[in-house]
């Protein structure tokens, strides 16, 4: 299984600020109903697009040329709460393929990472000067260059943050890591017989 | 001797298959606990890549997230979670995993399964696709939610790719005062290090308040780690470890117990082992908390004043109270305490034990809901609520003017028909106050013990259980 490596995310961006989004307002709950991400997409973002009766609420994500957008920034602890994958894969349909942010929780991060999209981080003077340029010209093309850890907007060179591992699974197209996973099955069987989960003790 | 070493290190060594490249950890899990929502894709992954499950027999499955609470009569209302339950149903079939389905009397939320089961055992690896899965860190177990391609992935595999996490040695000592429960003490630990405070760490919960909770009080408190950003939280495991596992389904049985014990104790952290950070904070100061914003870092005691945004300490902190007050129409440097109330929910992963109901039902017997409330009960398992009815607190439950209903998740995230209608505010014992997080967009919610739950039922609004029951005499830890 060979994964094409990911070496730089380039596109116009959404800025949609705020800390601590979480994955219950990226893709609220009732979405979840489905038994494959297949029509996951439209949802993103969902119950702060759209009011009940289903007119706009003049969101980042519905302003002129957002639907072009393949990056999204955002601010601290994006992606906290649920674990839901349908968080970074509604995202991922929606067209983005890379995000910045001051930080990111953790299951989030492993998720989009995953799916070969780019979470880099920015110190938080940094992206704040991001988002005012991108609120200011939202036809700024950015680049997310996770090679060389840097975010590229208007001129400017902002040090971005990625830890080695998620780097080099990107650039190394291995982010899907289930390949190297298979690799390891058979000594994760002997281990697994070593500390005495197998064979499998069935209930009293 | 050798290195100290902290019990995260121990069972992250332990579990340890091989070394990846970039510092990554292909690491064996242990356990492996799924559900009806966020397995199904991964099956279907599984299939599209014609891989078997590599080790079924270290894999557990129940329904959970959208079972109905009012009636299991089949097909369920809902044609998409009858679709969900019914893929689980064929893949744990078809696998060979075993299912705690509904009929099984055993089905309950799959944090509550786990350790009834006695599934969940000290010094294992446990993983789920839900993120209150740190719930199990309660046994010292490393214990963590994960997404669906991983889920994929433990199918598969067994194994999953980690980065090893920071530790951070979480101490409370001295004595909880009266009224104040675990509950109370997990909320003012996110309050004081930030739902973000965790990002990157395990949570070591130790000292006098922990070494004294029982079991279900150590699983309220590991449940919310996770909205403290720390991906997993743990007890060491002691004789209170031991006396709650003996005899479950699961565990060993005979001389195999005793060797399961000695391992088991050998598994807490070493004296003098490294921490990359200690938090220390005194019982005392913890009060009963309640939340008043839109994420579970922004909780208060039940007696101060909701927080001013011309008083933040920078222009995102006032920018996030300012949102979080315009969600929950509330007032700034007003009292949160006798806010109106419309729902009270008692139930979830966090809260929804037999020592919740118990502790709950001291109070609220005799008592009634205030009109204009509607007030639901939900335990977390078949057995928590087969038990409560045993002893009668389904009656003190339902005298006061609750509903009592079958087991799930219920209202804490609304999958299934309980949901808030337009801005209804809920004082609720679950673990999530995020805007929409109980099914209504423009939903409210505050989060508290199931005491002060019961407190909000019985007047209407939010209040201190303290003054409204009297204080407890007997302290819980």
């Amino acid at each position: 299984m060979s994964l094409p490596p990911i070496k730089t995310v380039r596109g116009t961006a959404v800025v949609i600020p705020g800390d601590d989004i979480d994955t219950d307002r990226i893709i609220p709950a009732r979405f979840l109903k489905c038994v494959t991400f297949d029509a996951l997409g439209p949802q993103l973002f969902y119950d702060e697009r759209y009011h009940e009766d289903g007119s706009s609420k003049g969101h980042p994500l519905d302003a002129p040329g957002a639907e072009n957008a393949t990056i999204l920034v955002s601010g601290h602890n994006f992606g906290s709460g649920s674990s839901r994958e349908h968080a970074p894969q509604s995202i991922h349909k929606a067209g983005f393929r890379g995000l910045i942010a001051g930080s990111f929780a953790e299951i989030f991060f492993g998720n989009a990472t995953t799916l070969g999209m780019p979470c880099v981080t920015l110190a938080s003077e940094d992206l704040g000067v991001l988002q005012a340029m991108l609120q200011r010209a939202p036809e700024t093309e950015v680049e997310i260059d996770v090679e060389n850890r840097e975010v590229r907007a208007g001129g400017q060179v902002f040090p971005a943050m990625l830890p080695d591992g998620a780097q080099g699974a990107l650039t190394d197209g291995r982010w899907d890591p289930l390949a190297d996973l298979l690799e390891g099955v058979e000594d994760a069987s002997r281990l697994a017989h070593d500390l005495g989960y197998l064979p499998a003790e069935g209930p009293s | 001797m050798s290195q100290p070493k902290s019990l995260f290190e121990k069972v992250w060594d332990a579990h340890t298959v091989r070394d990846l490249p970039g510092g990554r950890t292909q690491l064996l899990i242990g356990t492996h606990l799924i559900h009806e929502v966020t397995s199904p894709q991964a099956f279907g992954m599984l299939r599209d890549a014609n891989l078997p499950v590599r080790m079924p027999e270290r894999t557990f499955a129940t329904v959970d997230h959208i079972v109905p609470t009012h009636s299991l009569v089949e097909p369920w209302e809902d044609p998409l979670a009858d679709e969900m339950v019914q893929h689980l149903r064929r893949n744990t079939e078809e696998h060979g995993i075993r299912l705690f389905d509904v009929t099984s009397g055993l089905q309950g939320i799959v944090h509550m399964v786990g350790p009834e089961q006695g599934i969940t055992q000290p010094g294992t690896t446990i993983a789920c696709g839900d993120s209150h899965t740190s719930t199990h860190g309660a046994f010292g177990a490393i214990a963590f939610g994960i997404g669906t391609s991983q889920v994929r992935d433990v199918l598969a595999t067994q194994t999953l790719v980690m980065n090893e996490l920071k530790v951070r040695r979480i101490e409370v000592n001295g004595e909880l005062r009266p009224g104040v429960y675990a509950k109370d003490v997990i909320l003012h630990i996110i309050r004081t290090l930030g739902a973000k405070g965790g990002i990157g760490y395990a949570y070591e919960y130790a000292g006098d308040v922990f070494d004294r909770m029982s079991m279900e009080e150590r699983m309220t408190v590991c449940n919310m780690s996770i909205e403290g950003g720390a991906r997993c939280g743990y007890v060491n495991p002691d004789e209170t470890t031991f006396a709650y596992l003996e005899g479950r389904p699961y565990v060993p049985k005979g001389a195999a117990w005793d060797a399961a014990v000695e391992r088991w104790r050998a598994l807490a952290s070493d004296p003098g082992c490294h921490y990359d950070d200690v938090v220390v904070i005194d019982a005392a100061d913890i009060a009963p908390t309640v939340t008043w914003g839109i994420n579970p870092g922004q909780g208060i005691s039940i007696k101060e004043t909701i927080p001013d945004p011309a008083a933040a300490s920078d222009e995102a902190e006032r920018a996030s109270i300012e949102d979080a007050l315009a969600h929950m129409k509330l007032q700034a440097g007003a009292p949160i305490e006798g806010t109106k109330v419309d729902v009270a929910f008692f139930g979830s992963c966090t809260n929804a034990r037999l020592s919740d109901f118990l502790e709950a039902a001291k109070v609220l017997e005799g008592r009634k809901v205030a009109p204009g409330v509607e007030a639901i009960a939900v335990p977390g398992s078949q057995l928590v609520k087969a038990e409560c009815e045993k002893r009668g607190i389904d009656k003190i439950f339902i005298d006061a003017g609750f509903e009592w209903r079958g087991a799930g998740c219920s209202m804490c995230l609304a999958m299934n028909p309980d949901k808030l209608v337009g801005d209804q505010l809920c004082a609720s014992s679950s673990n999530r106050n995020f805007k929409g997080r109980q099914g209504s967009a423009t939903g409210r919610t505050v989060l508290m013990s199931p005491v002060m739950v019961m407190a909000a039922a019985v007047t209407g609004r939010v209040s201190d259980a303290r003054d409204v029951f009297g204080t407890p005499q007997e302290v819980v830890a």
